[in-house]
């Protein structure tokens, strides 16, 4: 494999329908290439929550994967609203979803915690107004 | 445990997945919530949920869950039903609440995931 594969999805504000089919893909894409299925389920974890994220939280955004021979790299970043208090966002159960998003079985708090968790480089940049973008790195 | 016994014991509904009834699980999650799914379960798990919409199929696809039991005589939505056939994932119904489904999977020998050491 020494190619690199780069994903990139657009993700939609609230469009619950297709909410999932960037991770989806990237799933089906990790197990086409054979990485190991360790890293495979971390990797479509991390995805699917940031994924969620931008549908949940934020005024959209893209979904950029980078598939490297001995690394990938998810990044997600959003065209705002930002996170006033990202030290706040990480705590678990930490959550602002509204009850209509509960009912549909978000907004437990446990998102940003278990996307650090799973991978094993995590950075996460927000500024109010403007955006927040999400690094997540997994060695393969 | 296998598919068979669990739809045995639960008086379930085969929704899809009817070839694959001996396909086996080894442990249960009962939740509503799918950010707890994606923190704490492992494969060979089935889910227990009272949740209907498509994201209870996505959630399982993500961390390879085999199969669903919706409780309380709950019905997935239509768009479910055909992700759940896309992905192979077994979806089961019962009249059962959560609390007598897990009661009566756990009494048949089906053990909950471990969260020690997950939850500190
Ligand atoms: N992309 C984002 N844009 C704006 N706010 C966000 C974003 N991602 C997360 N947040 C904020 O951080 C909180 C915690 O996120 P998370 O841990 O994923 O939990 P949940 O999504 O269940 O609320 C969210 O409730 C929200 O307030
Ligand atoms: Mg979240």
């Amino acid at each position: 494999m020494g190619e690199m594969v780069k994903l990139e999805y657009r993700v939609s504000s609230e469009d619950f329908e297709r909410a999932g089919d960037a991770s989806s893909n990237t799933k089906k894409v990790l197990k086409k290439i054979g990485i190991p299925s360790d890293v495979i389920r971390r990797a479509a974890i991390v995805t699917y929550e940031a994924e969620m994220n931008l549908v949940i939280h934020s005024m959209g955004g893209e979904i950029v994967v980078e598939i490297f021979p001995d690394r990938i790299i998810v990044t997600a970043k959003d065209f705002g609203p930002g996170i006033p208090d990202v030290d706040k966002a990480m705590q678990e159960g930490y959550s602002t979803a509204p009850d209509r998003i509960r009912e549909m079985g978000f907004g437990a708090g446990m998102g940003l915690p278990n996307m650090k968790k799973c991978s094993d480089d995590f950075s996460i940049e927000s500024e109010v107004g403007v955006g927040t973008e999400v690094v997540m790195t997994l060695y393969i | 445990m296998n598919i068979r016994q669990i739809v045995e014991i639960l008086k379930a509904e085969v929704l899809t997945g009817e070839d694959d009834m001996e396909k086996e699980v080894k442990y249960a999650f009962g939740a509503d919530l799918m950010s707890d799914v994606l923190a704490f379960v492992n494969e060979k798990t089935v889910l227990l949920t009272g949740l209907t919409n498509p994201q209870v199929i996505r959630t399982a696809e993500m961390i390879d869950i085999s199969a669903i039991v919706y409780v309380r005589g709950k019905k997935p939505d239509d768009a479910s039903i055909m992700l759940a056939k896309e992905n192979n994932i077994t979806l089961l119904r019962t009249s059962f609440t959560l609390y007598t489904t897990s009661g009566l999977l756990y009494s048949a020998g089906l053990q909950g995931i471990d969260v020690l050491g997950v939850i500190k």
